[in-house]
């Protein structure tokens, strides 16, 4: 093996192993960012040593067995030893107590629940939302601070700092590392899976730059969200965000034209949606209904990208069933941007005049005032109403707003085509 | 990126022997890490070429030949689909598969981003023409 090839294997085994060493090593140390530290020793003695030894026959246990060392050497030093100590015989004698059964069983739920354990930290309240999405992707995603710099259109520097203080707020706030549990479980989960979505949109329909699509971040929250589903099987609304990641991911194909330029979802070439992802999406779907969880937030968007799945044409969509999922969601998390997504529906189901009314309202809303999609809709309908200049006007506030550059040009474009109807 | 992981057939696969308990136990050990790495999209494994056939094309005639064939490397006796961040990170991965004798092979599989500058407007052309296509069938 050459050196550029034993630096790659190192790499690919960093991403597979990494957020499994991080985490056993935090159980041990109890800081999430010293043990991220400590992680990395291991890696760069790996680095040091591979190329010369060859990688070893069970990479992953050479690192954590690497880190873990140094885990002890530093509480060694450190004040905590005495107690540490204690906790650790207790571990060791629970996992000599597993071990008569089913020893690789008990090794395999212990690696799942030091994960969880990292989710949840890495996701904690006491960080702020970018905070989260960059630990998350770095703890987690086993992605480098400058990948995720890249992915973020962020400079290098800036991305370290976000991270280096993300961890600095957790060690101060003497965040335990561990599942939360009971009632705080849920609103726990929620910021998780907020963190995973965000990293999806972010991606999916990237909110700055001139790229309308970012498909490495897409995969990655998709992983993410995979990952996740196995960790927590039992909890219906992770289901639910990965049956709505993988059906929106299906599409990407088809929502790019060849020159880069944004395809709308009626318009897409339905040949070249992804049915592997449909159909892993629509699985995992139903796996969220069947634990009772039709009705959460992620399930009802998953179930109303379903809808659009499932229709071969853009006619054959069930829109009544859209605007009766749009309806279930503005129940329990009513929000302007799902009143605007069901006039939409409702526009498709009943005609551009009843969904104007609906849409008109919100024109008011302070909330909405610089979201580009509010006039990009109105255009849309009043377009469809023949109400041309007005819907000019409204395409053009729309463009004038986005901050994604081929959004822009399709708007343009389309407030260039209210132009050549209202002449003709 | 997904890389398509073709497993070779060999004489006991195409003789259509069935893996032992503890080889379909290990590879249920594998698929399971796989899975919960994020890594697994799909995988299956394939009945012997006997059960099979192929389609020849020449010159606009079509033949059709029912297995089983000959050439038994050359054959494909089962097949994933993965989902990973590097060719390096697949290899990593099939090094963990158990298997004792057998050849595996990693394929990148196209993404759309891949075609680049090679998605011309020729493609172009015929991607709207089929979009249109469409939207007439949707008419009628």
């Amino acid at each position: 093996m050459t050196a550029t090839e034993t630096h790659q294997a190192i790499n690919a085994v960093w991403r597979i192993e990494s957020a499994r060493i991080i985490a056993g090593v935090a159980r041990i140390v109890g800081d999430v960012g010293q043990a991220e530290d400590l992680a990395q020793d291991a890696l760069v003695a790996a680095l040091e040593t591979w190329p010369r030894s060859g990688v070893p026959d069970n990479p992953g246990a050479w690192l954590m067995t690497a880190a873990k060392n140094r885990a002890i050497d530093l509480l060694r030093r450190d004040k905590r030893l005495e107690l540490k100590h204690q906790q650790l015989g207790h571990e060791l004698e629970a996992q000599r107590e597993m071990a008569v059964p089913d020893l690789d069983r008990g090794l395999d739920d212990e690696v799942g629940d030091d994960l969880l354990r990292l989710v949840f930290t890495a996701c904690h309240p006491v960080l702020s939302t970018e905070a989260r999405v960059a630990l998350t992707l770095r703890l987690l995603g086993g992605l480098t601070t400058d990948e995720i710099a890249r992915a973020f259109l962020i400079p290098l520097p800036a991305m370290a700092q976000r991270i280096v203080r993300a961890k600095k707020t957790l060690a101060e706030a003497r965040v335990p590392f561990e599942v939360p549990r009971g009632a705080e479980l849920a609103a726990r989960l929620a910021s998780v899976l907020e963190v995973v979505y965000l990293i999806f949109n972010e991606g999916y329909s990237a909110t700055a730059g001139d790229e309308w699509l970012r498909p490495a971040l897409c995969e990655d929250a998709l992983r993410l969200g995979r990952i996740l589903a196995e960790l927590a099987p039992g909890e219906a609304e992770v289901h639910g965000l990965v049956a709505l990641m993988e059906i929106q991911a299906s599409r990407s194909r088809a929502r790019v034209g060849p020159s880069g330029e944004p395809i709308l979802l009626l318009d897409q070439n339905r040949g070249r949606w992804d049915q592997l992802l449909i159909r892993r999406g629509l699985a995992a779907l139903q796996r969220a209904e069947r634990l009772g969880g039709a009705a959460g937030p992620y399930a009802l968007q998953a179930a109303i990208v379903a809808c659009h799945a499932r229709a071969r044409s853009p006619e054959e969509t069930d829109w009544a069933r859209i605007v009766e999922i749009y309806g279930a969601l503005a129940r329990i998390a009513p929000s302007p941007v799902i009143e605007l997504n069901r006039a939409v529906a409702v526009g498709m189901a009943s005609g551009p005049a009843a969904a104007l009314e609906l849409v008109d309202p919100l024109t008011a809303l302070p909330a909405l005032r610089t979201y580009h999609l509010l006039p990009s809709v109105r255009g849309d309908l009043l377009f469809k109403l023949g109400r041309f200049p007005e819907a000019k006007a409204e395409f053009e506030r729309a463009a004038a707003l986005t901050r994604n550059g081929r959004e822009r040009d399709l708007l343009l474009k389309r407030a260039a085509a209210c132009v050549e109807s209202s002449t003709h | 990126m997904r890389f398509m992981v073709i497993v070779k057939a060999d004489k006991k696969s195409e003789a259509g022997v069935l893996p032992t308990r503890q080889e379909l136990a290990e590879m249920g050990k594998f698929n399971d890490e796989l899975v919960k790495a994020g890594v697994m999209l799909a995988g299956e494994g394939l009945h012997a070429s006997s059960k099979g056939a192929r389609v020849r094309f020449s010159g606009g005639k079509q033949t059709v030949i029912d297995g089983p064939f000959a050439e038994t490397k050359e054959l494909v006796a089962g097949f994933w689909l993965w989902q990973v961040k590097s060719k390096a990170e697949a290899i990593e991965w099939i090094k963990r598969a158990p298997f004792k004798d057998a050849e595996i092979e990693l394929r990148q599989v196209f993404e759309a981003e891949d075609f680049g500058a090679e998605f011309t407007p020729e493609l172009k052309q015929q991607e709207e023409r089929q979009r249109a296509q469409m939207a007439g069938q949707g008419r009628k």
